[in-house]
């Protein structure tokens, strides 16, 4: 166990190193700076403020100044935001994400699974059909034609829910937006633990347990959807980063202040420390929630070696 | 039964056995959500091409005493837009764009995708470690980080998008015809065509890649739409296609933009996309389970 941790951030490292490199590189290449501004800074403010960050340094320079701050776990100040570093900054954002996503897998996770558990026990039933129709659909309508069609029903027609807004993670500001975020998934996921069930629900084992007279309540939770979710806890380490790290389309329909949003917006003003942090924590998410779902599965099925 | 008797030679006929492609497009074709999305599709494609044409007005022609025209008035069969333009003629046009970038896109990641991975998978050792590190660390940077650094290097323009786009899509498809590659090499006819005095890359060439085929072809029309999604979600975010021009993506945010007022605008583009999308992915599952029958 403990090896295999080691040995997995061993090679989670040098990616990790070489995502940062390229972002750095790239990032610099393009055009434009931080301090690009309707008002004209005049040269000697310029220069003053760049040399405040360390900008008038050949670029080198910067990246391994840049590259000894990470390994200390600093990300330095953010470019934009006076006064601020990029972590204080990143934290601010990544709540509203952190909710949203957060609550979009738990509903995921339970509709999902309700209906790929009853859609394998009473195959070609109408939950089934219920459910690989909802799967289709689910993977073939985008987000960004929910979300409107969504508003224009509940919030423009029947006026049940508000159309838009954070108001400080209100439970009826929430419901739209996670539903969004969740259909897509509940289809996934429905289909991924459908499938694994099937397979399950015909090995020897579970004839043993039906045999031995357990109730079928017993056979489902206690054998057979331990060995069916293989699947679905692979699939789940990358589908979580690309939630909690927020989805740009519903935090744009839906005005809220997330991380995905906040992205493009620091990108576009080049507020390269920011958009570094950013880079470096989705990156880092990605990793360590792969990570997670390696061990998950470990702890599920003993027979899989850690390798 | 007498040689020669019409039973015997209908047995010959049987005993010729049929190829590989013959069994995929028979298992297709009976394969009626396939079948129905082929069609679809088609329709999609025809209208594509000639329905800009045929609706008698140009994509762009402002028309001030139309604006928002709810459907069936003023000539507008589904009504017109805020600057009074006629949608079913944005319509194609935007169906022409979002297929163009859909085939464009994808035939490049293809490309890219099928050499790399088919390079990295047959020479293996260092150079597959190199290959497929680098494809792990463009996968982890995220796509929009991609997206916004082109645009602002080159100004945004529609070549752009396909290269944005391709180059996001190619990393799945270099994964795949890898893993199909390592497996391929294991096979007789490579070790044959080795001891044939082959040359490594006329091997990769002539041996390894016409055998990818199978999962390629299937996840081609698998990333068709992913692509078109790709950039609707792109203009969806104002970094896609510019006006006047239209995509169904821009249709779409457009739509949105005034759903209250014209929620045809939004309707009749969103039920396109995703007609569209789901002939796509039964064309994809229809083959998948045609080429690949013991994955079902």
């Amino acid at each position: 166990m403990a090896s295999f941790l080691l040995r997995r951030l061993l090679t989670a490292l040098p990616t990790l190193f070489l995502v940062i490199t390229a972002a750095f590189f790239m990032m610099r290449a393009a055009p434009g700076s931080p301090f690009d501004s309707e008002r004209k800074l005049s040269p000697e403010i310029e220069r003053a403020v760049m040399a405040k960050y360390g900008m008038d340094r050949p670029l080198g320079e910067q990246y391994v100044n840049y590259l000894k701050g990470v390994v200390h776990g600093d990300l330095g100040p953010s470019l934009k935001y006076k006064d601020k570093t990029v972590i204080e900054v990143l934290a601010e954002n990544f709540g509203v994400s952190l909710t949203l996503g957060l609550s979009a897998i738990i509903v995921a996770l339970i509709v999902g699974g309700t209906l790929g558990v009853f859609a394998a026990l009473r195959q070609n039933g109408p939950i089934d059909y219920l459910a690989s129709t909802l799967a289709i659909l689910g993977v073939c309508i985008p987000t960004f034609v929910t979300a409107p069609l969504l508003v224009l029903l509940f919030a423009s027609r029947l006026e049940l829910l508000p159309n838009a807004g954070w108001n400080g993670g209100a439970p009826e500001n929430l419901i739209l937006p996670v539903t969004v975020l969740a259909l897509p998934q509940i289809a996934i996921i429905s289909r991924l633990v459908r499938a694994g069930m099937i397979e399950v629900l015909r090995s020897n084992y579970v004839r043993t347990a039906r045999a031995k007279g357990l109730s079928e309540f017993r056979i489902v939770t206690r054998h057979v959807l331990r060995a069916a979710v293989g699947p679905l806890v692979a699939y789940l380490g990358p589908a979580a980063a690309g939630l909690l790290t927020g989805s740009l389309v519903v935090e744009k329909i839906f005005n809220l202040p997330g991380l995905g949003k906040f992205f493009v917006i620091s990108a576009l003003q080049r507020d390269y420390t920011v958009v570094m942090g950013m880079v470096i924590f989705f990156a880092a998410l990605i990793l360590v929630l792969n990570l997670l779902a390696d061990l998950l599965l470990a702890a599920l099925d003993p027979r899989m070696k850690l390798s | 039964m007498i040689p020669g008797s019409p039973e015997r030679s209908q047995m010959m006929q049987a005993a010729k056995g049929r190829s590989l492609w013959d069994d995929a497009r028979r298992r297709l074709l009976r394969n009626r959500a396939a079948v129905a999305g082929m069609i679809v599709l088609g329709v999609l494609v025809v209208l594509a091409l000639v329905g800009p044409s045929l609706t008698g007005v140009a994509y762009d022609v402002i028309r001030k005493d139309d604006v928002w025209l709810a459907p069936l008035q003023g000539g507008h069969l589904i009504g017109a837009d805020s600057l009074g333009r006629d949608l079913l003629t944005r319509l194609f046009m935007g169906l022409r764009v979002s297929l163009a970038i859909g085939v464009v896109a994808t035939a490049v990641s293809l490309v890219i995708g099928v050499a790399w991975g088919a390079v990295a998978g047959y020479f293996g050792g260092r150079l597959d470690e190199t290959m497929m590190r680098i494809v792990d660390v463009l996968y982890a940077l995220p796509f929009i980080f991609f997206v916004i650094l082109l645009m602002v290097t080159f100004g945004s323009n529609i070549v752009l998008i396909f290269v944005a786009i391709g180059a996001v899509e190619w990393l799945t498809m270099a994964r795949i015809v890898r893993a199909q590659t390592l497996s391929l090499k294991q096979n007789e006819f490579i070790e044959a065509a080795q001891a044939a005095g082959l040359s490594r890359l006329a091997i990769v060439t002539r041996h390894i890649v016409p055998n990818l085929l199978g999962p390629v072809v299937v996840y081609v029309t698998l990333t068709i739409p992913t692509v078109i999604l790709a950039e609707s979600f792109l203009s969806f975010l104002g970094l896609g296609v510019q006006a006047p021009m239209a995509s169904l993506g821009t249709l779409i945010a457009n739509g949105a933009q005034d759903m209250e007022l014209a929620p045809w605008l939004l309707i009749f583009p969103s039920a396109v996309m995703i007609v569209t999308l789901m002939a796509f992915n039964f064309i994809g599952d229809g083959l998948r389970d045609a080429l690949d029958p013991k994955d079902r």
